[in-house]
């Protein structure tokens, strides 16, 4: 993997800190009037999300992080484990719970995902903006009300819970907002 | 930058570059032009002076040419020549430093006092800051530390007989995150992780603050006073937690100088840095006499940034690095 010099630093670089890969939030050069330079950097680990803050002499080199993002179908869960494939090379990976975590809740089988991997394994799963789910349960609403206004849990196939107008029943197929966990609309089939 | 905050900010950088020339005018200071290209350039391990090379005519066809990180040298050159006091205010560049305080080329206003000490200057520097900021920025009373009280004071430690376990030591009980690779042996490092992270940034809040007489160590180009400790007549001022201006009481011996720019050397080929050349034209002239004066730094941008009550450099320059 490549090294970085402190100047070469910059907002969404992937580099390796006491053996985790950390993503460069902000890099802030310091310097006394006279004498050493340095870059207090905030960094964010992506295996926690936690940001911390590393300072650096100015110049320094840090050894890289072997992350990137890729676009990877999901195929099923196994009870512990979620399956994604490349559709390029068919290559499949495994993600845990801790990778998936609240993406778990729209990951519907076929799905196309945004998937961070670091050394090839799974550090995060991103679904799509917008699924497409069936409601399996929610209280009938009062009917001829056509107004959204108020609204009501609703329990989608994968299990996840949001938000729906009076009128929409049990059965129907909406478009949720992954990134709100909001109802958009209905979907006719 | 959209125009209409722009204007504002050329019309605060000319009022202000005024009222200094008015400054120096009254206070009968010279104000003095030198070359920003020189075949010598400056061998301060943490100044990088940016390079190009010259394409003729003339003597210096192909030779390297460095861009001048401050005017510090050619204005010494003139004061041993008799030019009695000097100012300049100089476009310098330095590579390597960019962020929210620093832009690779900004501008500097560096004045020269003949027959005073670091003290007497640190006076004017006074008189003149507080004039520029009148009317922009409310100040209180300056105050005035000396390094080892700054250190003292804040951090409970002597900084003049610390040593690099008990700097280590301090910047750890302070949560400091310690760079990895310290140096084990110079205790400089140490002391500069501890000013820029848990002092600079408390240093005159709401008033001028110097801080003088640093580690001989600290202050290359300084005279030295002998005493315990010995320390180099050098001061800094902040203001608002913003370094702003760094001075000497001016070294004079030519034979002395030539022994920190070779250390100095030393130093930058052991951390693989260029060895510079040494600018043997500011040696001679020291040689045949430098005046006994005080010399200071001051940063403009910073300057203008503070009196314009904004947070970042970007934000009073025409076009900001980035941009140019």
């Amino acid at each position: 993997m490549a090294t970085y010099s402190t100047n070469e630093f910059k907002s969404g670089l992937k580099i390796m800190l006491d053996g985790d890969p950390y993503a460069v939030v902000e890099n802030e050069f310091v310097k006394p009037g006279k004498g050493q330079a340095f870059n207090r950097v905030k960094v964010r680990n992506l295996k926690t999300n936690r940001v911390i803050e590393r300072t650096f002499k100015s110049g320094d080199t840090v050894e890289g992080a072997d992350v990137v993002d890729v676009e990877l179908q999901y195929l099923y869960n196994d009870g512990e484990y979620w399956h994604f494939m490349d559709q390029q090379s068919f290559e499949q990976v495994t993600a845990d719970a801790n990778a998936v975590s609240n993406a778990a809740q729209w990951l519907k089988e076929e799905a196309i995902c945004q998937v961070t991997l670091w050394n090839g394994v799974p550090l995060s799963v991103a679904p799509p903006n917008f699924v497409i789910m069936t409601i399996v349960e929610t209280d009938p609403g009062l009917r001829g009300d056509t107004s959204g206004g108020g609204g009501k849990p609703a329990t989608l196939e994968t299990g996840a819970v949001v938000r729906v107008p009076l009128f929409v029943q049990s059965g129907e197929v909406i478009k949720v907002d992954t990134r709100t966990g909001e109802y958009v609309s209905r979907v006719k089939e | 930058m959209p125009a209409n905050s722009l204007l504002p900010i050329l019309r605060l950088r000319a009022q202000l570059l005024a009222q200094i020339r008015a400054f120096f005018a009254a206070r009968g200071v010279l104000e003095v032009e030198t070359p920003l290209l020189s075949a010598a350039a400056t061998t301060d391990p943490h100044l990088a002076s940016f390079a190009t090379v010259y394409s003729g005519p003339g003597p210096r066809y192909g030779q390297p040419l460095y861009l001048h990180t401050s005017p510090e040298f050619p204005m010494k050159r003139l004061l041993a020549a008799g030019s009695g006091c000097i100012y300049q205010i100089a476009r310098v560049l330095r590579d390597g430093e960019a962020g929210h305080r620093h832009n690779p080329e900004f501008t500097l206003l560096e004045w020269y006092r003949v027959g005073f000490d670091h003290h007497r200057l640190m006076n004017e520097v006074a008189d003149l800051v507080t004039e520029l900021l009148a009317n922009r920025l409310p100040l209180t009373e300056p105050e005035w530390l000396s390094y080892w009280e700054l250190f003292e004071r804040h951090l409970g430690l002597d900084p003049h007989q610390a040593t690099v376990v008990e700097l280590a030591a301090v910047a750890e009980r302070q949560g400091v995150s310690i760079p990895p690779r310290m140096p084990v042996q110079e205790v400089d490092p140490w002391l500069d992780l501890l000013l820029t992270h848990c002092l600079e940034p408390y240093l005159g809040q709401g008033r001028l603050c110097f801080v003088y007489d640093y580690p001989a160590s600290q202050a290359a180009l300084a005279r030295l006073r002998p005493g315990n400790p010995l320390v180099g007549e050098r001061f800094e001022l902040y203001l608002n937690g913003i370094e702003l201006a760094n001075g000497f009481h001016e070294l004079g011996d030519a034979v002395e100088q030539r022994r920190r720019f070779a250390a100095e050397n030393a130093t930058r080929q052991m951390r693989g840095l260029p060895v510079m050349p040494l600018d043997e034209n500011l040696l001679a002239a020291l040689e045949s006499g430098l005046p006994d004066c005080a010399g200071v730094a001051l940063g403009f941008d910073r300057l203008v940034m503070l009196a314009a009550g904004k947070e970042t450099l970007a934000e009073v320059l025409a076009f900001p690095f980035e941009q140019a």
